[in-house]
């Protein structure tokens, strides 16, 4: 760092340290963010980038290390610190109030006491200058996740930062979206505010970002500047390696393999206020090829899962075919003993029993498909099959563990991951759906997931991805469609598919609906 | 007429401690704490305010120590499930034990004992008026308090940044951890203001209700009145015509009792708490209004991580 901008920085952190136990979630991290600059802090899941920025923001206290604000040294105890200051934050998880209003979410961050209809008119024009229209009488609960986080903008924009911390904003955003959350930060920075911007979206940082400072394991890599880097020399500096490319061999004459997954009319009327009915969808999934789901976050992507997975049934047989025998009135061990598999998006509590042996985890989803293998006479499990399948799985998955069978909850996100799709791809399923495959899973793990998927496929099965990672579903897909506002689109062949046209359609803007879709089928 | 206002008027006094500790635990449970020790607060309450009132004689004295004790009792709790973040449930159970046993061994001295009423306030004019002056304004002081308490919940929670403040806790305990609101501070004050009214509303009962000590004379109105704030679906003005429609209800019970209506007397004395599960199953029917008004982290322990 040159000395003449040392002088001239808003923010700078020097051998920030958090420990959690026994990880060193932040080790003596080094940052400075200079005025008017948007700053990239890059780096995997569990880096560390969120537990830095949370100790800036006074969620969290440091062990040790000093914060220096304009050069002076500050001790930020909590988030009331930081707003004084001139921090703010728009958070990854959203901080919002579903029960109360838009006006009502931006007052309590602000402190000024100033009356609810004033806020709102002030919250109301400052959103429309910066093009982010927002209604300040809706109630949050009602609201999509885009617009959720124009609230988060729009509320941290009036706290009139210096500083505006962006936790991954972009991946609950349709590309449309993010071009004009771009377009408000570039204007921001213009502005001379500064921005600190967390993601792991390698192109988008090279877009919009003057800085880049890489984390690794709780610790700093590298800084450069990431217009003059490529996004594999960005991804090796967050990985350590390499990442392997996936390969995907394009298939032929798909449509006269064997439909393996057919979904008809399905329709489901919302469970709760704030959940997504689904209407009329139409897809089918045929032997050899991988169909991607693409969508916003909380378009009744949930919703399609758990009917499609029988963790909720449906009235009508039909609406759901497996090998082409009526699935809608199965549960999920019916439908898993026709040939079916699946992942479901949160691992804790539906993928795996937290409190359960890795073992004890593998026997519970599959003691009714495999009772043969794991089931002896008068109901005895036969522990020591079980036990060997679970570290097959191991193996074949590259889970990383500290003990030879642990509890699930034992394990990071990501490799609890690996098992409970290794677990899955094990069985050789005829049909495989899955629900985010890589949500926090590290690149390297992520292409090993992707991988199998694909040689699931090809080998003859039928694979559907749900998931919000763009990249990934052309990276695996064959034919992508997308699900807005409780709709599925038909399937674009990913020849024809663009990142722009299936952006367009997640914010539903061409309404191509599953009835047609299922003429053509 | 005058069984018909005398009727109406006892209706009053049997609907006003329910009144009081259910709108105290309406600001607890929309905080986002679930306090069951309501009857265990007003027995102390009741037992504290006879207490200091028969021993100095004056029935306002026994009112404020009413208040203290409840207050402080709740204090109990609110250190164990916001500081300690115990099961609210397993606390708030405790609490009603600890509360029946303990103001029974404090009580001892007292049954018998002839306690002080406090004087009814008479709104000097006003109780002339026809029939409305006598049920209004020739009232004992807590009904006033009563009334006076339920406009400034109302306006607080609703009209006030504080009250939103409060609400957003009850909605969500971690965002607003993450906006820099206190919200353990929040959820103690929170408590203790439940804990006062729970305590006023168990002096009513030794003071103006039946001046004088019987163990165990709260009599399940602290479950009552939670029930009350299920009941109201957690809004101000609802635990008004609650507690006065409980209040008809217990009355109406006494008086069928008197006049030797042939009913099961268990039967009669359980019509409060069938009125509150049928209520509860229709406003669970309107999802979207139960959702709105339901505060979402009620019952969580909340430990911020740091």
């Amino acid at each position: 760092m040159s000395e003449e901008l040392a002088t001239g920085n808003l923010l700078e952190v020097r051998g920030l340290t958090k420990i959690f136990g026994s990880l060193t979630a932040c080790d003596h991290i080094d940052l400075t963010i200079a005025r008017g600059e948007i700053h990239a802090l890059l780096g995997e899941n569990g880096a560390g980038k969120s537990t830095l920025v949370k100790m800036l923001f006074g969620s969290l206290e440091p062990h040790s290390g000093e914060i220096l604000w304009q050069g002076q040294p500050v001790r930020i105890q909590n988030p009331g610190v930081a707003k004084k200051l001139g921090i703010g934050m728009v958070f990854q998880h959203f901080s919002l109030f579903e029960a109360l209003t838009a006006a009502e979410n931006i007052a309590l961050s602000l402190d000024d006491g100033s009356p609810i209809n004033q806020i709102a008119a002030k919250a109301r024009a400052l959103s429309y200058s910066y093009g982010l229209p927002l209604d300040p009488d809706s109630l949050v609960g009602d609201l999509s996740v885009g617009e959720r986080q124009r609230i988060e903008i729009i509320r941290c924009l009036l706290q009139l930062p210096q500083l505006i911390i962006l936790d991954e904003p972009t991946s609950v955003l349709t590309p449309q979206e993010a071009d004009k959350l771009f377009e408000t930060l570039e204007r921001l920075r213009a502005e001379g505010k500064s921005i600190l911007y967390i993601s792991h979206r390698l192109e988008e940082v090279k877009r919009i970002c003057d800085r880049a400072t890489v984390l690794r394991h709780g610790k700093v890599v590298g800084h450069c500047n990431p217009r003059e880097e490529t996004a594999s020399s960005l991804a090796r500096m967050m990985v350590g390696s390499e990442v392997k490319a996936v390969v995907r061999a394009p298939v032929e004459g798909i449509e006269k393999a064997a439909p393996l997954l057919e979904i008809r009319s399905l329709t489901r009327k919302p469970a709760t206020p704030f959940s997504i009915p689904l209407k009329n969808i139409g897809l089918t999934v045929r032997a050899g090829e991988v169909i991607g789901i693409a969508g916003v976050a909380g378009n009744g992507q949930g919703e399609f899962f758990e009917a499609v997975s029988g963790e909720v049934q449906q009235q009508d047989a039909a609406s759901v075919r497996i090998r082409g025998k009526d699935a809608g009135r199965l549960d999920i061990t019916g439908r898993r003993l026709l040939g079916a598999a699946f992942v479901p998006e949160e691992r804790l509590g539906h993928g795996a029993a937290p409190r359960m042996k890795l073992s004890e985890n593998l026997l519970l989803s599959r003691h009714a498909t495999d009772g043969k293998a794991f089931v002896g006479t008068g109901g005895m499990v036969k522990a020591n099959a079980v036990y060997s399948a679970a570290q097959r799985i191991i193996e074949v998955m590259d889970v990383r563990k500290s003990a030879p069978d642990p509890e699930a909850a034992a394990l990071s996100g990501g490799n609890l991951q690996k098992f409970i799709v290794g677990r899955e791809l094990d069985r050789r399923p005829a049909v495989m759906v899955v629900n985010q495959p890589t949500w926090g899973v590290d690149a390297g793990a992520a292409a090993h997931i992707r991988q199998a998927l694909i040689e699931l496929a090809r080998s003859g099965s039928a694979v559907l991805v749900i998931s919000q990672d763009l990249d990934e579903l052309f990276e695996i897909s064959d034919a992508i469609a997308v699900m807005h506002n409780g709709e599925l689109s038909k399937p674009l062949p990913i020849a024809e598919a663009t990142f722009e046209k299936i952006g367009l359609l997640m914010g539903g803007a061409e309404p191509c609906h599953a009835e047609h879709a299922a003429e053509v089928v | 007429m005058e069984i018909t206002i005398n009727i109406l008027l006892t209706i009053a006094t049997a609907a006003t401690p329910l009144l009081v500790a259910a709108i105290g635990e309406l600001v607890v449970e929309r905080s986002g704490v679930l306090n069951l020790g309501v009857e265990g607060m007003m027995i102390m309450g009741a037992v504290g305010g006879f207490g200091v009132g028969y021993l100095t004689g004056s029935p306002w004295l026994g009112l404020v120590a009413a208040i203290v004790v409840g207050a402080v009792f709740s204090l109990l709790f609110a250190v164990m499930t916001l500081s300690l973040a115990t099961n609210q449930v397993a606390t708030g159970l405790s609490l009603t034990l600890l509360g029946l046993g303990l103001s029974g061994m404090i009580g001892t001295g007292f049954v018998g004992l002839p306690g002080v009423r406090l004087p009814d306030l008479h709104i000097p004019l006003l109780i002339d008026l026809p029939i409305v002056g006598k049920l209004v304004f020739g009232q004992d002081p807590v009904f006033y308090i009563s009334i006076l308490l339920i406009f400034a919940v109302a306006w607080f929670l609703f009209r006030t940044r504080t009250g939103l403040t409060l609400r957003s806790i009850g909605d969500s305990h971690t965002s607003a951890h993450a906006l820099g609101i206190q919200v353990i501070r929040y959820r103690y004050l929170a408590v203790i203001f439940g804990g006062a009214c729970a305590g006023l509303a168990g002096g009513q009962l030794s003071l103006v209700y039946t001046p004088q000590w019987v163990e165990n004379m709260s009599a399940g109105r602290g479950w009552i009145a939670l029930a009350l704030v299920v009941f109201a679906s957690w809004r101000p003005w609802r635990v008004l015509a609650g507690a006065y429609i409980f209040g008809a209800v217990w009355i109406g019970q006494l008086h069928a009792q008197a006049f030797g209506i042939p009913v099961p007397s268990q039967l009669l004395s359980s019509l409060p708490y069938l009125a509150t599960v049928v209520v509860l199953v229709l406003i669970s029917r309107n999802k979207r209004l139960t959702m709105m008004n339901t505060p979402a982290s009620l019952g969580q322990p909340f430990v911020p991580d740091r």
